[in-house]
């Protein structure tokens, strides 16, 4: 997964730099006033998947290990918000904080067996114990199995803000959102994140230059639990329901084609990715088994044709212009 | 009535018996996608999608062609190689140089599109297909009653993998293969065609998954989901076997089937899930699989 | 000029007239039918639901007081976050009035929270637990088809009075099988009978011949199967590999839907007993319509669920008509008010209570032998009818908290 050459720093001139300022600026202001235009609940639903791809695209795009059981910090958090919200009454901010903690001690967890392994054993290692979690998402009694936890109040923001009015959580999913892609773009951007980029590059290399390459690795796949956990909280909280979709494989495998189709490694990627795939969702579930086809297809398409993604075409273009996506 | 670990002896070795069964299904299905791997390094997600359409065209050459079980047997694994051959010269080839990752979703997106197909033309509750006439009925062993059909599958899948192996392991073929999975460039060097090789190797791995699809449909429904929901356990026991190891993965598929069994006494409800426990196990102490030769 | 715009008035005013007799929102209705299109239980239910839904709108004649009704259709996978998730979307951005059908549990559970949240009308058809008419209940939800109580009530009883005293289960495990297993247990044994035991297996599943060797060494009588769809076909397939039935043990299949007979074949299937809603063959009614269906079906008969999505779009329609009006409190007065009666001779004998469950007769059924069928889809024997109030859950033991006690 390392073909992209998003990693020629480039030293942005002020006025490059200015422009990109606009560029995320018009995106910002796209993201203020799209749910007057479009249906809110649909944007909400993209905004979490986003984030959930951008903390997957942390470890695949950055580090260069594909991880194929990101599903379980997704799914466990949304399960532990929703009981925290449902059965223990915390506020949502509260809520989402629990269950994106809990996620990323997950992560430490599963982090701390699976980077000591690379490539395919990797992605075998984590599947694996994403499979033990759904194991026990099935039987644990508190998640209620298929039924799962439904009805999660939404509740008030700090107690204040009433989030059943669709317009806050709308704000407050957003706000979610954009704090958290701002956190990952100065990770990725820090010296911190050059140190990931040269073990996905050079591994042997990183190692000789004296790095200690587990414990970067160890830092990231926590950090990109810790998100990926805070987006299936704030889905629950959304949906109002935390449930087996979510824990289960499909879910692992759905993120890593958002990301891919989006665009391995950048910035806006996983986002473009995420909307697309949640489109199709959205307005094909009509057809049926259509959907899962138009999914393959993607999948084969983006694989032979489109390694880069779309964000990844546009890229050159955006970067002539002076602006890095 | 003797008892081991708390179960009726009688009821264990049934379960065990039973186990052996699913476990010949594992055998032939990680033996394909060892084959697969070891020489073209590519995970085959699309192996389940094989499978099924191995059942599919037995049901279809049945019910349109009048092709009974035993034709079914050769002309699945035919008709599922050939279009094999044609996914791995068309779209497989192309990834070679690249991340073994890039296959694995490849294989996983020609799944959902081959799943889609079959389930939006034959839906999803399963089609009957009948065990032959030759294998019905079956033995009473005293411990259980075990149908012939079963005991078929298991005679078969082992012929079949001990077949594959001493192909592999004795023969010059075999050995050009084994070269070829070592140093494709000097084997080619030596005027061997690999990339035939190659594109052969996938269309044989795959024609398993079809024999296995043709052996199954007797006993499981035909039906379009029925390769997805073994394909990440056939993934672990390639795993658990260590990758492209061919006897690792006979044996890793036959003894994990007898775990399963057992689990299910023990435990039915972690049935589905004691093998990922082994994987994770097996990785963390020895991570190049239990017959794997280093990582 | 001034006919035009006398044409204009006088279109106008009838127009008016039109709104102020009926107030329907938006001057549309739209019926949602969300079932499962591609998954397990898309031949139960699925595209045939689809057409049952678009038949009763064409027999209602295609207006309700002048308003034209529109059928949307969508996907489930028969997971509740996509249901919820569509339903939401449905009542928010679509002005989706009603969602039919709704088959699995999880699903149906979510898109009750969310119609009972912005008061609109759902119409459960395929989903079987009995939640949905107690701890989940809503006064604009309606459970129209069948329940696992009547299910245990139709079947469990026939098979104890038979001498079926003993029973081991094979449960799926998640809520609906587990709720289908605890609601039998109660049956067998409020007729005497015995449990030996039960075993569970994972959903789906698709090897039960361990399980089956399990139930087999039990020695229970009645082997009864609480689960669904793949799982009983592949469950009873494999007893008979076994050879379970010859050893003198029987299965009980809890919930068989005739899709699932057809899947199986009459060779396998026959002499099961079992409880349905519906059955096509039962008399002139139900042929007449459902070879109307079938004629849409590509010759395929319908399922209870299918005859009773219609009956309950129908019923819907003809609620909305009366009460001039399309607020979800006011149809579903209507509703409970309203006799049902509708062409597919679904719901004989049929009333809607407090918990929102359609009572009507239920049938105990029989598969035939392969020798007795006269042709493609004559698989029942209709043993014996079952009147709705012995067949569902009395309204006295509801948990349902709209039930005056």
């Amino acid at each position: 997964m390392t073909t992209n050459s998003a990693t020629t720093t480039a030293t942005p001139a002020t006025k490059g730099m200015s422009r990109q300022t606009l560029f995320v600026g018009v995106l910002l202001a796209l993201g203020l006033i799209a749910p007057f235009a479009v249906y809110p609940v649909f944007l909400m639903k993209g905004l979490c998947f986003a984030l959930f791809a951008a903390a997957f695209n942390l470890l695949l795009g950055y580090v260069g290990l594909l991880s194929f059981g990101h599903a379980m910090f997704f799914g466990w958090s949304a399960y532990i918000t929703a009981h925290a919200a449902k059965e223990w009454g915390l506020t949502p901010e509260i809520a989402v904080l629990l269950g994106t903690f809990c996620a990323a001690g997950m992560g430490a967890v599963v982090g701390w067996l699976a980077i000591r392994r690379q490539g395919i054993y990797f992605a075998m290692i984590t599947l694996a114990l994403a499979q033990l979690m759904y194991f026990v998402a099935l039987q644990a009694p508190f998640t209620h199995g298929e039924d799962g936890i439904q009805g999660v109040p939404r509740g008030h923001l700090f107690g204040l803000i009433d989030l059943n009015e669709t317009m806050n959580m709308y704000y407050f999913v957003f706000g979610v959102f954009v704090l958290a892609l701002f956190f990952l773009y100065r990770v990725i951007n820090s010296p911190f994140g050059q140190v990931l980029k040269a073990i996905r590059d050079n591994e042997p290399r990183a190692i000789s230059l004296g790095y200690q390459v587990h414990r970067y690795k160890l830092i990231a796949f926590v950090i990109s639990a810790g998100l990926s956990g805070m987006a299936g909280s704030v889905k629950s909280l959304v949906f109002q329901l935390a449930s087996l979709t979510d824990v289960h494989w499909h879910a692992s495998g759905e993120v890593v084609l958002m990301t891919l189709l989006g665009g391995v490694g950048t910035i806006f990627g996983p986002t473009a990715g995420a909307y697309l795939v949640v489109t199709i969702q959205n307005y094909f579930a009509t057809l049926g088994s259509w959907v899962t086809i138009i999914q393959g297809v993607i999948f084969v398409v983006c694989v032979l044709a489109f390694r880069s993604g779309i964000v990844g075409v546009l890229r050159p273009l955006l970067k002539k212009r002076g602006i890095e996506a | 009535m003797m008892t081991l670990f708390g179960i009726p002896a009688a009821a264990l070795f049934g379960q065990l018996l039973l186990g052996l069964i699913n476990g010949a299904f594992y055998a032939v299905l990680s033996l394909g996608l060892a084959l697969i791997f070891g020489l073209l390094n590519i995970i085959n997600f699309s192996h389940g999608a094989q499978y099924m359409v191995g059942a599919f065209v037995a049901w279809l050459g049945l019910t349109y062609l009048g092709a009974n079980y035993w034709v079914a047997l050769i002309l699945a694994p035919l008709v599922v190689a050939a279009v094999g051959v044609v996914l791995e010269r068309t779209m497989l080839s192309r990834l070679y140089k690249l991340d073994h990752l890039y296959g694995l979703l490849l294989t996983f997106g020609l799944a959902l599109i081959i799943e889609g197909v079959f389930r939006n033309l034959y839906g999803i509750s399963g089609i009957p297909y009948a065990v032959p006439k030759e294998l019905a009925g079956g033995w009473n062993l005293g411990f259980m009653y075990l149908p012939i059909y079963r005991a078929w599958v298991v005679i078969a899948s082992l012929v079949l993998c001990v077949g594959t192996w001493l192909l592999i392991e004795k023969t010059k073929l075999g050995a050009y293969l084994r070269a070829a999975t070592e140093n494709p460039a000097l084997v080619q060097a030596m005027g061997i065609n690999v990339p035939i090789m190659i594109t052969l190797t996938y269309g044989f791995g795959v024609a398993l998954a079809a024999f296995a699809g043709v052996l199954a449909a007797p006993i499981y429904s035909v039906n379009p989901l029925m390769g997805s929901n073994l394909i990440i356990v056939v993934f672990a026991v390639v795993v658990i076997g260590g990758m492209g190891s061919i006897m690792g993965s006979i044996v890793t598929g036959f003894m994990l089937g007898l775990l399963e069994g057992l689990t299910k006494v023990i435990y039915p409800e972690a049935a589905s899930t004691v093998i990922f426990m082994v994987m994770v196990v097996v990785l963390l102490i020895k991570p190049a699989g239990l017959f794997g030769k280093g990582a | 000029m001034l006919k035009k715009a006398l044409i204009g008035a006088v279109a106008l005013t009838a127009l008016t007239a039109a709104q102020a007799s009926a107030q329907y929102s938006d001057n549309k209705i739209k019926i949602g039918v969300l079932t499962d299109l591609s998954g397990t239980y898309s031949d139960l239910a699925g595209k045939g639901a689809v057409v049952a839904a678009q038949m009763a709108v064409e027999d209602f004649g295609g207006k309700v007081n002048g308003v034209p009704v529109e059928i949307v259709s969508a996907d489930h996978q028969n997971k509740a976050d996509i249901a919820s998730s569509i339903a939401r979307k449905w009542y928010d951005a679509e002005q989706v009035d009603a969602i039919a059908e709704l088959v699995t549990t999880a699903a149906a559970i979510a898109v009750r929270e969310v119609s009972k949240e912005k008061g609109k009308i759902d119409l459960v058809s395929g989903a079987a637990s009995t939640a949905l008419t107690n701890a989940k209940c809503s006064a604009t939800g309606f459970h129209w088809t069948y329940d696992t109580a009547a299910l245990a009530n139709g079947t469990a009883n026939a098979v104890v009075k038979n001498g079926g005293k003993s029973w081991y289960f094979l449960t799926a495990d998640y809520a609906f099988g587990h709720d289908l297993q605890a609601q039998t247990e109660r049956v067998v044994k409020a007729n005497g009978g015995e449990i030996k035991g039960a075993v569970r297996h994972p959903f789906p599943n698709s090897d039960f011949s361990s399980f089956l060797l399990q139930a087999q060494a039990s020695g229970a009588q009645i082997i009864g199967l609480a689960n669904a769809g793949a799982d009983t076909i592949n469950a009873i397939k494999q007893a008979k590999e076994f050879g379970i039935t010859q050893g003198g043990q029987s299965l009980a299949g809890l919930l068989v839907f005739i899709t699932d007979v057809h899947s199986l074949g009459l060779d396998t299937a026959q002499g099961m007993m079992m409880t349905t809603g519906y059955y096509w063959n039962r008399d002139d009614e139900t042929r007449a319509w459902s070879k109307r269906w079938s004629a849409k079906m590509d010759g395929k008969m319908p399922s209870m669920v299918h005859a009773g999505t219609y009956s309950s779009v129908m019923h819907y329609l003809k609620a909305l008509a009366a009460a001039k009006t399309d607020d979800g409190m006011k149809v579903a007065d209507q509703m409970r008010a309203l006799p049902i009666k509708d062409a597919s001779g679904f719901a004989v004998n049929g009333k809607i209570r407090a918990d929102g469950r359609m009572v009507h007769d239920m049938y105990l059924a029989q598969v035939k032998k392969p020798a007795d069928s006269k042709g493609a889809w004559d698989y029942y024997n209709i043993v014996r009818t079952i009147p709705g109030d012995d067949a569902y859950q009395s309204l006295a033991d509801s948990k349902c908290d709209l039930v005056k006690k």
